[in-house]
């Protein structure tokens, strides 16, 4: 700590930070435009100037920039000194020389830092009487609006897409006035995370496009707090709507989780809550019922009959808590595959039973090494492999702190560091975007990349058992991984259930509790496969073949499916065999698809923006997320119709409950697992000063007039029972506790830029700790075994191939794979193939490949890749046209000759 | 005792010596000297007590640069001869290079071997094709000689020698921007400290020094320190190579010693003024500098004398403003080069130069307005240093506010020439 005086004030204030983060903390309006919390200073814009003084008698002090120069004791600075005052003023007067008029007609306009900062500084009479500088456009794919002329350079873009995000196709060309922000030519962004363009960018460069297509702004929206629903890694998000549709998907800052970033599948991913196949009426047999119907049809009958239900892993704890409860415990399963479902539970036993801890996706970034076991989480769990890429910067980071470059000297620091970067070994079946990253790439089959990960273990602890016979040059990977682990001060091990292997999972878990002997503060991250598996998995409930026994069996006649298409977990004869078994098929979703077409009663189910939830994330956090606006219709949270039928049909259990906080009471005091789930947030019956939280900014406008083509009377605005949010624009406007912010603003600060005023310290944890409450910490005492069972070396087969399943960001997710956006990125279904193979089985790319897998036949086009091991395919997860299969699994290849013969299994018509 | 010591190699022809015509004359000597006598500490504490001061424009003391090299940092370590002469009016460096390669090749030598560099670039402006030839002819010379390599002179120094053309940036003669070029980066300069001596070319310990600053070291190693310093007319040691360009008879080159006045620069060696034509003012130290008036011909042309005359000596090329030429139309020039060359990244230099450079267009043209001068003004005290990222943009101010100070009449002509149009241009 240091004592500084500013403006003739004296702080307390920690050292090591620079002046414009320390005046920022301290609420002082500030304005920067270069600087960003995350990225660091360059000095770019000039924007931020103070007044420096050199010691108690200096009367004149010197101009500054406060965001380049560091913190000294008793320092005395001045923000409001005239001088630099006026600087602060005319930096805004000349970005404004070149920047259009078109506030009006701009996305940003409303929420626009430039706008903010203009403001702040007073500048507001235009004496530059010239032309302006213009630029041309381009295309730049689904996502990202580029207008180039309203660029004011302050470079945010390139250093956050290149030098944050590791992205290539994005960089600054030309010089003087007029420097260009771009591609090097119309096309698509190829970066994962090219989407917080929209929120790096200070002004309307870079926008939403998306949300162009139902433009609103940001003072109209309704806005809640949510939870992005399209990996396990569960970023927070901002969901904002009007008129009934969700318009846009913004980061909510998380000082532990996303921080200040957003991938694209999650930011652009919402849009399938307004697409045209929607579920928007209940129906029985082939017509449309009302909600009496519903339940004149589906309550007898339902007293009768023998229920199971299956649940899943993309519906929230209380969904599946209230599905559990309806058809009781023992007539619950997991709607996942059998592996899936072994691998998720493995995954808890090895988070509780073992020593090692989950750290945080942000204190990943901190990790000094990093070993990737089998993952390929760019597309997995995006949010973790851009933690990943600042990872590396931690050992480099070590020879700029030697010659005191402080942690935001950030062109300093990666001037010094150029290319070095710190250890991290990606191992995965295929390429994988971190690879050039890695100091190390290992592909191989999942065996050997167990094989590997034991061989590390024994190293760090020869009472792990060692994979014997390793090839010299693996057996030497794995004396330098283990050495480098050793060396590091906060070593990291990331696996996970996506490369579906229970072997590399355990051999994951023996590294991190091989080194975690040695280093306390190792951390274990294992992701997993959708937003709520691992909360689902900690719930309890039987695997998905047992319910088609159940079945089967005659113990049961009639199924609840609830937000889950059994297609994309079983295969598809037995899931046919298993629906038309069943007496009744009633299924809760939102969206069409094969398992709806199979029910006999559909029953229209909110999606995460008109449902409150909670979900648990890879790291055990329970994080809620709120209804961001009354469904249209019928449609309701898939907890609240399970409680209307419970209740309808005199369920014991739920005879009490009445709305979601019951619901999550109930599941705290029952679910051993889920105990505390309770304090993931404030209960409903919170309020501050008596007033509920405002989803509306005060500004919102059109309320009197909104439904005037409906009644000329104002409607009611909806009741919110389950939270303590309202859905007006009265109510609190201040600061709520963190799990509760609909929306960063603050007086002066409409841009999203105003999450600094949120935070405890500029860009550190949000003010009373950052959302959600962790369920899952390791033992601290008593001793666990290692995991034995080295797997044998994997071995080609001749006329087999050992097929597993490759993940895309964009596709494998199941929801987000609806949006429009999104499907323009998804990749065609394929068969990935190492060329050897491809010779051997005389197939070329672009060719068909047919197979079979447990007796049943598939036929894929063919890729190449020679990165792949010979002996493996790879079948995309999860992509429209290529149908399950119980990966990984052997494939029994039929030369080409045969195929004529086979009976055509694979709906991959657009090749076939 | 050798009086010109830069230009002492240098033929009547321009055609630079070959190394055995140049060792002959006494080349190369610094280096055995150096290499086999002293220690890189001695070399060090020998420029430094002979008060070098570079020659690039910022007059610091050589000696004291290569003091915060890290000796024992380990290698690699560069050493860069800065031959980005891109300055308007300035053309010291391109006689050298051209004409005296082995000169600098013997000072770089030297100066490596004193910070323990072990590798060194020639950075050469993109348009100095003579010089390059002359370079790369000379490192090759030099390698095949022993002087450049492994094991120099058999004493276990190494150090190998790179000749990199530049893109024709004149932002890359700003030291760090040129570091970033070299690296195959955009010529954007970097933020110091860190200096370059800590986290250089590469990230690495690095001294980029002036091409006439290395030319200074053979001199001051062979002949010493005490030599050296007696050279000049004022405490700034050494020799200069002054120049004159503008509407002077001969204009040209003239290695002088240290303290020349800029009377006798002007009138002796560049021959007056041509005929009808008037001295007005001049620009001392190339085209980033205040001008200085009738009044200060007298000044001596070294670093503490020019400055107190309210300049900088800058690079000691001078260029001289006659009364027939437009103030106004010079300075423009001179702002539409500095407007061109900003790198773009720091927004006083982007947004305001070009600003600057169309009110002076505008007075040109004839819509020149009542409050352009006190816009002028205003932008003169707020693109000074500091406020900007690095010094071109304050560079480029010297020569408009003291034009404004000592010519404020002609700014005003053009307004008031012009008055009619006040208003109406929109």
């Amino acid at each position: 700590m240091a004592t500084i005086i500013i403006d003739g004030k004296t702080y307390e204030i920690p050292t090591g930070k620079n002046l414009l983060e320390t005046c920022l903390t301290l609420g002082f309006d500030l304005p920067y435009f270069c600087w960003h919390p995350a990225l660091g200073s360059v000095g770019a814009c000039r924007q931020c100037a103070v007044k420096v003084y050199k010691d108690e008698n200096d009367t004149r002090g010197r101009l500054a920039m406060s965001c380049m120069e560091a913190v000294a004791p008793n320092q005395r600075i001045s923000v409001s000194d005239p001088e630099a005052r006026a600087f602060r003023e005319q930096v805004i007067e000349w970005l404004m020389t070149n920047h259009p008029h078109d506030c009006a007609v701009c996305d940003e306009g409303g929420s626009c830092h430039l706008q903010d900062m203009t403001v702040m500084t007073g500048h507001d009479y235009r004496r530059f009487r010239f032309k302006k500088r213009t630029h041309q456009n381009q295309y730049l794919g689904p996502f990202i609006n580029h207008e180039m002329n309203r660029c004011i350079q302050c470079y945010r873009c390139v250093r956050f897409y290149k030098d944050y995000a590791g992205g290539h196709d994005l960089d600054v060309y030309a010089s003087k006035s007029n420097v260009y922000f771009g591609r090097e030519e119309d096309g698509i962004l190829e970066s994962e995370f090219s989407g917080n363009l929209a929120e790096v960018c200070p002004t309307g460069v870079f926008t939403d496009k998306t949300l162009k297509e139902h433009y609103t702004r940001k003072w109209d929206l309704t806005m809640s707090p949510s939870i992005c629903q399209h990996c396990s890694i569960g970023c927070n998000t901002i969901a904002g709507e009007r008129y009934g549709t969700l318009r846009m998907i913004a980061n909510r800052f998380h000082g532990k989780v996303n921080g200040y970033f957003l991938c694209d599948r999650g930011r652009f991913g919402y849009e399938f809550v307004n697409a045209a196949t929607r579920i928007r009426q209940a129906s029985a047999g082939e017509a449309v019922v009302s909600l009496d119907q519903l339940f004149h049809h589906l309550i007898p009958a339902l007293k009768q009959a023998k229920m199971i239900g299956i649940g899943s892993p993309r519906a929230s704890l209380q969904s599946n808590f209230a599905l559990k409860a309806l058809v009781g415990g023992d007539n619950f399963y997991h709607g996942v595959s059998d592996n899936e479902h072994d691998l998720a539970e493995l995954a808890i036993r090895i988070l509780r039973e073992g020593s090692v801890r989950t750290p945080s996706t942000r204190e990943v970034e901190q990790a000094d090494a990093v070993l990737i076991l089998g993952e390929d989480i760019t597309n997995t769990a995006p949010i973790l492999a851009l933690a990943v890429r600042q990872a590396v910067r931690q050992q480099p980071g070590n020879a700029a702190d030697a010659v005191n470059i402080p942690v935001w000297h950030d062109a300093a620091r990666r001037e010094l560091a150029q290319q070095d970067k710190g250890p991290l070994f990606v191992t995965s079946v295929h390429t994988t975007k971190l690879d050039e990253v890695a100091r190390d790439v290992y592909h191989a089959a999942p065996d050997d990349i167990a094989r590997l990960g034991f061989a590390i273990a024994h190293r760090l602890d020869p009472t792990v058992p060692d994979a014997t016979d390793l090839p010299e040059a693996v057996a030497l990977l794995a004396d330098r991984i283990a050495q480098a682990l050793s060396a590091a001060a906060r070593p990291v091990i990331i696996s996970g259930a996506c490369c579906e292997s229970g072997c590399v999972m355990k051999a994951a878990a023996n590294v991190a509790w091989a080194l975690q002997k040695k280093n306390p503060a190792t951390g274990l991250v294992l992701t997993m496969l959708e937003c709520n598996s691992l909360g689902l998995a900690m719930m309890g409930g039987h695997r998905l073949h047992a319910a088609f026994n159940a079945v089967m069996n005659g113990h049961a006649d009639t199924v609840i499916v609830m937000e889950n298409d059994l297609y994309r977990h079983g295969k598809a004869d037995e899931v046919d065999a298993f629906l038309s078994k069943c007496r009744r098929v009633i299924v809760l979703d939102h969206l069409l698809h094969k398992t709806v077409s199979k029910a006999n009663v559909i029953i229209p189910a909110g999606t995460f923006a008109e449902s409150d939830g909670t979900l648990v994330n890879n790291e055990g956090r329970a994080q809620r997320f709120f209804q961001a606006y009354e469904p249209t219709d019928i449609i309701r949270e898939s907890w609240r119709w399970l409680l209307t039928l419970g209740q309808q049909i005199e369920n014991n259990r739920m005879a009490t409950w009445r709305n979601f906080e019951d619901v999550t009471l109930a599941m705290d005091r029952d679910e051993p697992l889920l105990h505390g789930v309770m304090a993931a947030s404030p209960p409903s019956q919170f309020r501050i000063a008596g007033q509920r939280i405002a989803r509306e900014t005060h500004r919102y406008s059109g309320r009197t007039s909104q439904q005037a083509n409906i009644n000329v009377s104002e409607s009611k605005p909806p009741e919110d029972p389950d939270s303590p949010l309202s859905y007006t624009m009265e109510g609190f406007h201040g600061q709520p506790p963190s799990s509760l912010i609909p929306y960063f603003w603050a007086p002066g600060w409409n841009s999203v830029q105003s999450v600094n005023k949120y935070q405890s310290e500029v860009g550190g944890s949000l003010r009373d700790n950052d959302p959600g409450v962790r369920l899952l910490e390791p033992k601290t005492e008593g001793t666990h075994a290692y995991f034995v069972g080295v797997p044998e070396r994997f071995r080609p087969l001749e006329d087999h191939l050992w097929v597993v399943s490759l993940h895309h960001i964009f596709g494998s997710e199941e929801l987000s794979a609806h949006a429009p956006s999104i499907a323009q990125r998804i990749p065609q279904a394929y068969i990935l193939l190492h060329p050897a193979d491809a010779a051997a089985l005389a197939v070329e790319t672009g060719g068909v490949l047919a197979f079979t897998i447990d007796s049943r036949s598939y036929r894929l086009p063919v890729k190449l890749s020679e990165a792949l091991p010979v002996g493996i395919a790879g079948m995309p997860y999860g992509i429209e046209g290529v149908p399950y299969a119980d990966l990984p699994e052997w494939a029994i290849v039929q030369r080409t000759s045969q195929r004529q013969n086979l009976n055509d299994h694979s709906y991959a018509k657009r090749h076939a | 005792m050798l009086e010109k010591p830069l230009t002492s190699h240098i033929r009547a022809d321009g055609v630079p010596l070959t190394l055995r015509e140049y060792e002959l004359q006494g080349g190369y000597q610094s280096v055995r000297k150096a290499l086999l006598n002293m220690t890189p500490q001695a070399v060090q504490a020998e420029v430094k007590t002979s008060n070098l001061r570079g020659r690039g424009g910022a007059g610091f003391n050589t000696g004291l640069k290569w003091s915060f090299v890290p000796l024992d940092a380990p290698k690699p370590k560069y050493l860069i001869a800065n031959a980005d002469e891109m300055e308007p009016g300035t053309f010291k460096d391109r006689l050298l290079l051209e004409s005296a390669p082995h000169q600098l090749i013997e000072g770089m030598i030297v100066s490596a071997y004193a910070l323990q560099a072990d590798t060194g670039f020639v950075f050469l402006r993109w348009a100095y094709h003579t010089a390059a030839k002359a370079i790369n002819i000379a490192i090759a010379q030099a390698y095949q000689a022993g002087y450049l390599g492994q094991n120099i002179l058999g004493t276990g120094f190494n150090l190998e020698m790179h000749l990199h053309t530049g893109a024709g940036r004149y932002m890359c003669g700003e030291e760090t921007a040129l570091l970033n070029s070299l690296e195959g980066k955009r010529a954007t300069p970097r933020a110091k400290p860190p200096f370059p001596q800590v986290s250089g070319l590469f990230g690495r310990p690095t001294i980029v020094n002036n091409v006439e600053t290395l030319c200074c070291i053979p001199h001051i190693i062979t002949h010493g320190a005490e030599w050296f310093q007696k050279l000049s007319l004022t405490a700034d040691a050494g020799t200069k190579i002054y120049g004159v360009s503008g509407k002077v008879r001969k204009p040209g080159l003239w290695e002088l010693p240290m303290g020349t006045t800029l009377r006798e620069l002007i009138e002796e060696h560049a021959g007056g003024m041509q005929d009808g034509l008037s001295f007005r003012g001049a620009l001392p130290g190339g085209a980033s500098t205040d001008f200085l008036v009738r009044d200060h011909l007298d000044v001596r042309m070294d670093y503490p004398s020019v400055a107190a005359a309210g300049s900088r000596l800058g690079t000691g090329t001078v260029i001289v403003l006659d009364d027939k030429t437009s103030v106004v139309g010079f300075v423009r020039n001179l702002i539409h080069f500095f407007a061109q060359e900003s790198c773009g990244f720091c927004t006083p230099c982007r947004e305001g130069l070009p600003w600057i450079e169309k009110i002076l267009q505008a007075m040109q043209s004839g819509d020149g307005r009542k409050e352009d001068i006190p816009m002028l003004e205003l932008h003169t005290r707020l693109l000074g240093p500091g406020n900007t990222f690095c010094a071109l943009a304050p560079g480029a101010m010297e020569p408009l506010q003291s034009a404004l100070k000592y010519f404020r009449e002609d700014f005003e002509a053009y307004i008031r020439e012009h008055a009619s149009l006040e208003h109406i241009t929109v």
